[in-house]
């Protein structure tokens, strides 16, 4: 067992040999500081706690959990909207946890993000031409052949008309609009996408339309993507590595086989068993956790999960368990690691 | 920069070329042509009766108000002109309506026996150059106010929000009452006229510090919500400076309520200024004023005949009447969500 913690410890996530990781998230922490009234109390929400994962060149990583557990508030840090309470972020080899000023401008040439909301993501006084060559505008970037002509071949990318350029965005229907975000995203050919839940917000029968334009830009321009969901059949269908979030902190992290046929950690479990199945009617094997999450403010002790673990005993009340590979091969957070098939 | 409601730029010639090229020739050039949201606005607007009543009603009143001193040469009498041989003996103008006739339309004002339709234009321009001067300024520092609180937030947020709370708990009429004779004696010496254009710039000043609060509390309110929106962040993301996101994605967007509180002001101002001048603390002879000539009037209600009373009141009526209605329409017109 100490053994299996140290080598943890060293990599703390499943690393395939070989190439280098485009992004390394070591120890990222985010806390929400609280304050009732001007002399009231503080106190701190942990929305993001000792969080560590690598993306590799060409990669994707799910980021899942339930609403709440902190995903957003990662792919915010990542993308640096929001400053990491503590942890350290490396891209490319550098450090970048607190980069400021012009460095912090060429860095986010990079790292582009993508928002779940297609209606509150795009300008509703600003044509679908300006919202897209915005990026290139803020840099002051001129490509070569003018920004109109860049920002209409953006759009032939994502498979929008490029005669729309004109258009405002209440005219488009919420599929095309998330069109028109990747678009933007992809202005400044940046080589790591954040996006955060961009499907979740669209019908059923737009995501796939749109999960498999995401495919296709990534095979052609060779792009990595941190995909925020909770949406388990999409992370399936377009991640090849998973990190199951809990309450701001990392529960398992492993490849897609390892997680979907035999996960570990009983919250992964939880999860999968909650993915409505139409070939497998009826409750056979669902497992149904009890209560909410329970409040970031002030957070279980031990192993957050074991208020709605049905196999929580004494000692996950009172150790946390550390995220150490497991039978299956993923690394899970959990005294009592499952091991048993998905039913 | 296309940040006015209704740019006529934003189309660009390409469009009408393209929808030709679309299918059904005719239809399509109409259906494939992109509306902005001021160009939606402002045909909704068009379609308002209201709106364009009093759309109507007050141009009308803005261009005789701003060529008054040429219809008083057209119209052969002046403001202040005299005529204590149409008066009776009681100081009564002769003749029925107040003295209505040819030369005198709405008839002369009793007592001084000038001529009320010369003393209502001019009048009027008082009452307009003090309302949009004083819906200028205001507005303008309750959008930078409101701006600046929205957006930096923090301590300086706290500190504005504290100050405009604070300047909100003062009475608006005592505060009047008390300094504008204040400030009018206090800057000229005992026995010196104080001249009318500084009595203005006083009731101006007086205005737009009272005026500012509710639009820095909307603006702070839009601004608090807006900067959180995605594509605020996703400038942010995309390394756009404050400048840029105030600017080109903020601003375009709190226009219309911005809008909205200018139209919704000015005949708060008209108002204001008619009720400081019927109390005699506003504008003071020989500079015409609705508000005195409705206070002058005042005096000979008990006689059988008080045109010159029902003449002025209703003007001041028709004019924030008309203001209202059409900043009503406007705030219809540019968020049709809020209506009713």
């Amino acid at each position: 067992m100490t053994d299996l913690a140290d080598s943890a410890a060293s990599t703390a996530t499943t690393t395939t040999p070989g190439r280098e990781p485009l992004l390394k998230v070591e120890g990222l922490t985010k806390h929400f500081p609280v304050r009732s009234g001007l002399w009231g109390k503080g106190s701190v929400v942990r929305a993001v706690e000792n969080v560590n994962f690598e993306v590799k060149p060409g990669e994707t990583l799910g980021l899942v959990g339930e609403s709440g557990c902190g995903k957003t508030t990662t792919g915010r840090m990542l993308v640096r909207l929001l400053e990491p309470t503590s942890g350290k972020i490396t891209f490319e080899g550098e450090d970048i946890t607190h980069t400021k000023g012009n460095r912090l401008r060429k860095l986010r040439q990079d790292i582009q993000i993508i928002f779940q909301d297609p209606y509150a993501s795009l300008n509703p006084r600003h044509t679908v031409g300006r919202i897209v060559a915005m990026p290139l505008q803020v840099n002051g970037i001129d490509p070569p052949g003018g920004v109109k002509k860049r920002v209409q071949e953006l759009l032939e990318t994502v498979g929008l008309n490029p005669e729309h350029y004109n258009r405002y965005p209440h005219e488009f229907s919420g599929g095309q609009r998330q069109r028109i975000g990747i678009a933007r995203a992809l202005a400044l050919k940046p080589k790591l996408i954040v996006a955060d839940e961009p499907v979740s917000a669209l019908d059923v029968s737009i995501q796939a339309q749109v999960v498999n334009l995401l495919r296709q830009l990534q095979r052609d321009l060779g792009l990595s993507f941190v995909f925020i969901a909770h949406d388990l059949a999409v992370v399936r269908h377009f991640c090849e590595r998973i990190a199951v979030m809990y309450l701001g902190r990392m529960v398992e992290v492993g490849t897609r086989e390892q997680i979907y046929e035999n996960p570990a950690h009983p919250y992964t479990r939880a999860l999968l068993s909650a993915v409505p199945d139409v070939t497998k009617l009826g409750g056979h094997g669902r497992i149904k956790l009890e209560g909410d999450v329970p409040s970031p403010i002030d957070p279980p002790s031990g192993c957050v999960f074991h208020t709605r673990c049905w196999k929580a005993q004494e000692k996950c009340s009172a150790e946390a368990p550390a995220l150490v590979p497991v039978q299956n091969g993923s690394i899970a957070a959990c005294h009592f690691p499952e091991s048993g098939e998905v039913v | 920069m296309s940040n006015t409601p209704a740019t006529a730029d934003s189309r660009s010639p390409g469009t009408e070329d393209t929808a030709v090229a679309v299918l059904q020739p005719e239809t399509a050039a109409k259906a494939f042509v992109g509306r902005s949201p001021g160009e939606l606005a402002w045909i909704r607007l068009k379609r308002d009766r209201t709106a364009f009543g009093s759309f109507i009603t007050v141009v009308l009143f803005i261009v005789v108000a701003l060529a008054s001193p040429l219809i008083s040469k057209l119209y052969g009498v002046t403001p202040t002109a005299g005529n204590a041989g149409l008066l009776n003996s009681e100081g009564l103008p002769i003749g029925y309506l107040g003295g209505i006739s040819a030369d005198h339309w709405l008839g002369l004002e009793a007592g001084s026996g000038r001529d009320l339709f010369m003393q209502l234009i001019f009048g009027l321009r008082t009452s307009l150059i003090i309302a949009f001067s004083a819906a200028i300024i205001s507005i303008s520092t309750g959008v930078v106010i409101g701006i600046i609180s929205g957006y930096f937030g923090g301590w300086v947020d706290q500190a504005l929000t504290w100050f405009t709370d604070f300047a909100l708990a003062f009475p608006f009429l005592v505060f009047a009452l008390a300094i504008i004779p204040i400030i009018n004696t206090a800057s000229y010496d005992v026995g010196e006229e104080v001249p009318g254009s500084f009595r203005i710039g006083v009731i101006i000043g007086v205005f737009a510090l009272f005026g500012w609060m509710t639009t820095a509390r909307l603006v702070r309110g839009q601004i608090l919500s807006l900067r959180e929106r995605e594509y605020v962040e996703a400038a942010r993301a995309a390394g756009a400076s404050s400048a840029h996101i105030l600017f080109k994605q903020l601003l375009p967007n709190i226009w219309a309520p911005i809008l909205v509180a200018f139209s919704l002001a000015l005949p708060g101002f008209i108002a204001a200024e008619a009720a400081l001048s019927f109390l005699n603390i506003g504008v003071v002879e020989p500079t015409p004023d609705l508000g005195r000539l409705v206070y002058y009037g005042r005096q000979w209600l008990g006689t059988p005949d008080w045109a010159y009373f029902l003449i002025p009141a209703s003007a001041v009526f028709i004019v924030v009447l008309a203001f209202n209605l059409l900043g009503d329409s406007l705030r219809d017109a540019l968020d049709p969500k809020s209506s009713k």
